[in-house]
């Protein structure tokens, strides 16, 4: 039996967590379709079309389950944490009504842009899936805006429990805001681009490394690979940002339990009684990377009480975590790079595939561990020195059922979609003519182009 | 009218909207757990596959433009509705899940293992997920959520108005379905399909206005602030969502079907506002007014000002995904080999 306020967390956590790997490809899979696209319609390679008509289809797929578990968690919002949207919900709702309207650009547009293929002319169709990518743009930004918001909130007063003085557009672009959007940003364009690449790197290391399934990995890999490098500098940049604003978070992150001047790195170890044991250590190496200067003192845990304090251990596995796939990206994407750029191909080694096998789902686990970092180093705050967590949940007792409820639910969702979307990868080409009117499905006789 | 006025009446919209396009599909969802076995089944599930695929996630958006301006606008009334009605918010939640996904798989999966296994998963989760709204609304409508406090999650949800509007919920989506498809399927040149939606939509509606008859009773002896504001001021709507009933019907008879769809979706949006009008100005409890239960004015101004430029965006967008996919050309059905009208333009 877990307790109510534990259960609604991880049902929070379980919902957005899920959302999110979904929504990142939302975020980039319109853009590698209408890449390809656009290639196709240039170069008049019926290859790139076919592509991109197959891209399509899983992006259908992806794009329902994304507006369903999107809209679960507008529903949590309020039946998990009234206390929150009851007091705050003026605050941070302009963020989630503007992310609204962007919702449903992004939903009409791919109303169209995949049931009028081969109804409209090439260039108007490809301009049809223009306003998809730049609202599924526009809506990472909004909602991470609103999730700024909660580390960092500016734009009210509060008197007597209740908000006066509200500054939406304020609250909106608070502090947090610039860093935590734009390497949200660069997030999904690198789990779509790594993913995707992921995939094709399965068959070419099973043999299939025809025209085909190169170009398609390449465009896909090329994605990620030019978010990588700028997803660590924006990284550092956030970094900064929490240990300027958020020093408990940082003191979690890094497990530093004690004030220290000239503080050291520590990588890695296991937390015991308010110490971190076995950890790989740095000397002044923290001082340095969080304030440029190698004495600088760091704030630790010990400057607030125990029970303001977030869950140590799980934050600075998880930063750890983020930072080690970051960089081992960042290295397979210059490897990557270095050969394109000296000997215009695709790397031959088979140790590339292998790794770009990994890097998709690698991809996910830094993102995942990146919310972490965010959210329970924030604990335990929902929002940051304003309201507690165990204030704002739903005081009903039996919340913890609706937990249990959908757990199951998530899981048959996952094995559903996965299971769905190899289908997809399997099925027969499809040129985009329908030749059948009441779908515009699958064209059995589509030709392969192997 | 104040900024809070205008808000609450854009949540509305949202509402409205979200019944005759959204309700509309769940519908079809009923439909297609209705549709038989078979070769007659596969064609009437195909009409409705084909009608709802390109507009649902669109329809869709609505729920989430309501409760998005819910909490914006109405911060306290949203946490106390939400907070009440944990377990039919949780269950139709579950149900959006199983529908929206099942569906998108099911249509992946043509022909495939199952296939039926993911039908069967969209059309029962088509008929549970209105039911659970229909009950959120009926608790919100008889007075059963505290403003600012929480009410008793369990009868606030089972009481006899929550259920009859569940059951009403399920009906008027039935309805409004069957109606919308007599016109797709003449549309797209099934004459037979036509006839057959057009007998279950005379029967669901005729028994939906039998239904909200005895309904008038059932909210008398339960929610009487409710009937009071019904029989009063929001008299001459619930007259008018009535007759335009009535005259879907006849239009239906009549087999004038562009006409029994208007008049249709007129009844039920009517009948929304018949209930919004019974209400006004207050929210949630009678002594509660809209004003008090606003946001402060420099959000409203703000969400205001967002939506008008978003409305110019979003205006003509949706303009142009219903025409598109309402002016098909008259379509051949899958099999004969006939060509689609794709590979006519490619001529
Ligand atoms: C592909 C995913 C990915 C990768 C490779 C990285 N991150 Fe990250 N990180 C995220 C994905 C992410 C995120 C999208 O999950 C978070 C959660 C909240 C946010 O704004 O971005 C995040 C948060 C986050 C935070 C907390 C921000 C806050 O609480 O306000 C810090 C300090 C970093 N990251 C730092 C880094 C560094 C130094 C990296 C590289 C070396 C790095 N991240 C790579
Ligand atoms: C912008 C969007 C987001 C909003 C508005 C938001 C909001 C919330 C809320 C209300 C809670 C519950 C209160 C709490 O435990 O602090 C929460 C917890 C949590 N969220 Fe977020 N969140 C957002 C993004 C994300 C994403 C994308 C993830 C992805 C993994 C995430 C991960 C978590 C986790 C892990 C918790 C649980 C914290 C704990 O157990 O201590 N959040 N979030
Ligand atoms: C960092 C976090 C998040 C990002 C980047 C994000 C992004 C997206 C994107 C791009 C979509 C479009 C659907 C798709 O393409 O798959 C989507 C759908 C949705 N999201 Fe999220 N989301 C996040 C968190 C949240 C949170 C916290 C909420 C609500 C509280 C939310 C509510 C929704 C809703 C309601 C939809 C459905 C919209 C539709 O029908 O098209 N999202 N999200």
């Amino acid at each position: 039996m877990i307790e109510d306020l534990v259960a609604a967390r991880m049902q929070m956590a379980l919902s957005l967590g899920w959302h999110i790997v979904v929504a990142c490809l939302g975020v980039g899979f319109p853009a590698l379709v209408l890449l390809a696209e656009w290639r196709g319609i240039r170069t008049g390679d019926r290859g790139w079309t076919l592509l991109a008509r197959r891209w399509a289809k899983a992006l259908a797929v992806v794009f329902a389950v994304g507006a369903v578990s999107g809209t679960i968690l507008s529903f949590e919002m309020g039946l998990l944490w009234p206390g929150l949207m009851g007091t705050y919900g003026e605050v941070i709702g302009l963020p989630f009504a503007i992310e609204g309207i962007a919702f449903f650009i992004e939903a009409i547009f791919l109303g169209i842009y995949l049931f009028a293929w081969g109804r409209l002319p090439p260039r108007a169709h490809l301009l049809s899936g223009i306003p998809i990518v730049l609202a599924g743009l526009a809506s990472a930004f909004f909602v991470v805006t609103a999730n700024a918001w909660m580390q960092q909130p500016e734009g009210f007063r509060l008197v007597d429990g209740r908000v006066v003085d509200v500054s939406p557009w304020e609250a909106m672009f608070n502090r947090a805001t610039p860093h935590q959007t734009v390497h949200m940003l660069l997030a999904a364009l690198m789990v779509t681009g790594f993913l995707v690449a992921s995939v094709y790197a399965v068959a070419i290391l099973r043999g299939k490394g025809d025209a085909y399934h190169r170009r398609a990995f390449a465009l896909a890999f090329s994605l990620g690979a030019v978010a990588a490098p700028a997803q660590v500098a924006v990284g550092d940049w956030a970094a900064h940002s929490v240990a300027e604003h958020q020093p408990v978070k940082l003191a979690a992150m890094e497990a530093l339990f004690r004030t220290e001047q000239g503080a050291a790195l520590r990588l890695g170890g296991i937390v015991v009684d308010d110490e971190l044991r076995y950890a790989v250590e740095i000397p002044n190496a923290l001082s340095l990377l969080a304030y440029w200067d190698p004495d600088a003192t760091v704030a630790g845990l010990e400057e607030v009480p125990p029970d303001l304090r977030p869950p140590v251990g799980i934050v600075h596995w998880a930063f750890d975590i983020m930072v080690a796939v970051g960089l081992a990206l960042l290295a397979l994407s210059a490897w990557f790079a270095v050969v394109a750029w000296r000997r215009r191909r695709l790397p031959d080694s088979s140790w590339f595939y292998r790794a770009a096998v990994v890097a998709g789902p690698a991809a996910v686990v830094a993102l995942e561990a990146g919310w972490v970092v965010t959210e329970v180093g924030r604990q335990p705050w929902i929002v940051y020195g304003q309201m507690l967590t165990a204030d704002a949940v739903n005081p009903m007792s039996g919340l913890r059922y609706g937990f249990y409820a959908l757990l199951p639910v998530y899981v048959l969702l996952t094995v559903a979609l996965i299971y769905v979307l190899r289908r997809l990868a399997r099925a027969p080409f499809d040129d985009g003519a329908a030749r059948r009117v009441s779908d515009y499905r699958v064209v059995p006789d589509g030709e392969d182009p192997r | 009218m104040s900024a809070a006025d205008v808000c609450l009446a854009l949540l509305w919209l949202g509402i409205v909207a979200y019944v005759l396009f959204g309700g509309a599909d769940f519908g079809a969802g009923i439909w297609d757990l209705l549709a038989g076995r078979g070769e007659p089944g596969r064609r009437r599930r195909e009409l409705l596959e084909h009608v709802i695929g390109p507009v649902w996630e669109t329809n869709h958006v609505w729920l989430i433009f309501a409760v998005v301006i819910g909490w914006t606008a109405f911060p306290r009334a949203f946490a106390s509705v939400a907070g009440t009605l944990v377990v039919p918010l949780t269950l139709a939640a579950a149900g959006i899940i199983f529908r929206g996904s099942s569906f998108a798989f099911r249509k992946s999966l043509h022909g495939e293992r199952f296939e039926g296994l993911f039908g069967i998963l969209f059309a029962t989760s088509s008929l549970l997920t209105p039911f659970f709204l229909g009950t959120v609304a009926g608790a919100v409508a008889s007075g059963r959520i505290p403003y600012d406090g929480y009410g008793d999650p369990r009868t606030s949800w089972t009481n006899t108005t929550s259920l009859f509007s569940g059951l009403m919920a399920v009906l008027v989506c039935a309805y409004l379905a069957a109606t919308y498809l007599t016109r797709d399927a003449t549309r797209t040149g099934r004459d037979d399909l036509a006839e057959y939606f057009r007998g279950r939509a005379l029967f669901v509606g005729w028994l939906t206005g039998a239904l909200a008859v005895v309904g008038l009773v059932v909210i008398a002896q339960d929610a009487e602030a409710l009937f009071i504001g019904l029989t009063g001021v929001a008299l001459p709507v619930a007259a008018g969502s009535v007759l335009s009933g009535v005259a879907g019907l006849a239009l239906l008879h009549a087999r004038r079907y562009t006409a029994a769809r208007l008049t249709a979706a007129g009844a039920v949006a009517l009948l929304l506002a018949a209930w919004a009008a019974a209400q006004y100005p207050y929210i949630l409890q009678p002594g509660v007014t809209i004003a008090e239960a606003a946001a402060g004015e420099a959000v409203l101004a703000a969400v205001l000002a967002s939506l008008a430029v978003g409305a110019a965006l979003l205006v003509p967008s949706l303009v142009w995904l219903y025409v598109l996919f309402q002016r098909e050309e008259r379509v051949v059905e899958a099999g004969d080999g006939e060509p689609g009208p794709g590979e006519r333009d490619r001529r």
